[in-house]
């Protein structure tokens, strides 16, 4: 199966209007979904038939310990018949034995065995996750597409209902460089306003007006000077 | 549609950097909010919410708004801008160039008030950068 950005890709090119729609006719959004309930049905079948083999396996370990010490332990007793020269109990011992081990090799056989179907499970498990993961990774494009759309269409409608239209960028430009150069104008206003209005304007004026400054100091001073000069 | 309107209860509140949100939404089968940011207002950023993201898209200006001679050559430039500009990428959706941000539907507020900033902040660039392409 082709990447569904080659199907997004064709149905785009082909002005498909419902992309969603287009891709089902094309591919099948259905036949994604059906494989993710497939892979998902296969996890919890391959969940259980895992929970059993590894039941039956810790089944098949404890008897290969099981035997394992009932083997010790017949070691044991033919060790102790040997020494008591009793060889004919021995042999019976040691057939015994034999007939142990054998059992063992055989559980351990089935051990060995269920260790591989557990990786087979779990390998499949996880196959099935994956593609899971990827059908809806895959979905989640188609959809969004859908959703754009359809967002698109609804916002264009509704700003064609309120009589404008959406977003001619010479109007939106225009309309922001307006708002700059009002914002500028109100800028240089308020300084123009400060400078007039503001402490060094007021300094300037009453300067030149004669009434406060330094050379009204002066002069009033000089002024002073004159008027208390004895004459 | 949930989201949404937990959006909107949560960012008519909010102040982000200077900036408060205005929201609108807009009706149809599909939930779409209008956002509004504070002194970015010329640009409006539409936010749709899809199973795995959350979409805010400011569209920019209809495909036959640009020259027909330099379409080529904005598609290419949007392409290599695309990886510098913070948090926002260009794209086409159906007849419309658009700017927009992807989030995660688990994004925090901060990170969608970051996301909407940000990208009304680019749309105003990018529709000054559009200019000269224009016809």
């Amino acid at each position: 199966m082709s990447s569904v950005f080659d199907k997004l890709w064709t149905a785009l090119r082909g002005g498909a209007r419902e992309i969603g729609d287009a891709i089902v006719d094309a591919n099948g959004i259905r036949i994604f979904e059906q494989e993710i309930k497939d892979a998902t049905d296969n996890i919890a079948t391959a969940k259980r038939s895992l929970t059993e083999v590894m039941a039956r396996k810790m089944q098949a370990v404890r008897k290969v310990a099981e035997l394992g010490d009932a083997i010790t332990q017949n070691e044991r007793f033919a060790t102790q018949a040997l020494e008591q020269n009793n060889e004919a109990l021995a042999l019976d011992v040691a057939g015994k034995i034999a007939g142990l081990e054998n059992d063992r090799n055989e559980q351990a056989a089935i051990v060995t065995r269920l260790d591989h179907q557990i990786e087979q499970l779990k390998a499949h498990i996880k196959k099935a996750e994956k593609l899971i993961a990827d059908h809806e990774r895959e979905l989640a494009i188609v959809r969004t597409t859908e959703s754009v759309q359809k967002a698109t269409e609804q916002v264009v409608e509704n700003v064609a209902a309120n009589n404008s239209s959406l977003n001619s960028a010479r109007d939106s430009l225009e309309r922001i460089k307006k708002r700059q150069e009002l914002k500028q104008d109100q800028m240089a206003a308020g300084e123009l306003l400060d400078s007039e209005l503001g402490d060094q304007g007021l300094d300037a004026k009453l300067e030149a007006a004669g009434i406060k400054g330094t050379k009204a100091d002066a002069a009033a001073i000089l002024a002073r000077l004159k008027a208390a000069k004895p004459s | 549609m949930h989201r949404l309107q937990e959006l909107t209860y949560t960012l008519s509140d909010l102040n982000y950097e200077g900036h408060t949100f205005n929201c609108l939404p807009i009706g149809g089968a599909q939930n779409v909010l209008q956002i509004l940011v504070s002194d970015l207002d010329e640009m409006p950023i539409y936010v749709t919410v899809t199973d795995t993201q959350m979409l805010c898209i400011t569209y920019l200006c209809r495909r036959d708004e640009i020259r027909t001679d330099k379409r080529d050559e904005l598609n290419r430039s949007m392409l290599e801008m695309n990886v510098a500009v913070p948090l926002s990428s260009f794209a086409l959706i159906e007849d419309y160039y658009v700017i927009f941000g992807a989030l995660s539907t688990t994004s925090s507020i901060n990170d969608i008030c970051r996301e909407l900033v940000t990208l009304a902040a680019n749309a105003y660039d990018a529709l000054e950068a559009i200019e000269e392409f224009l016809v």
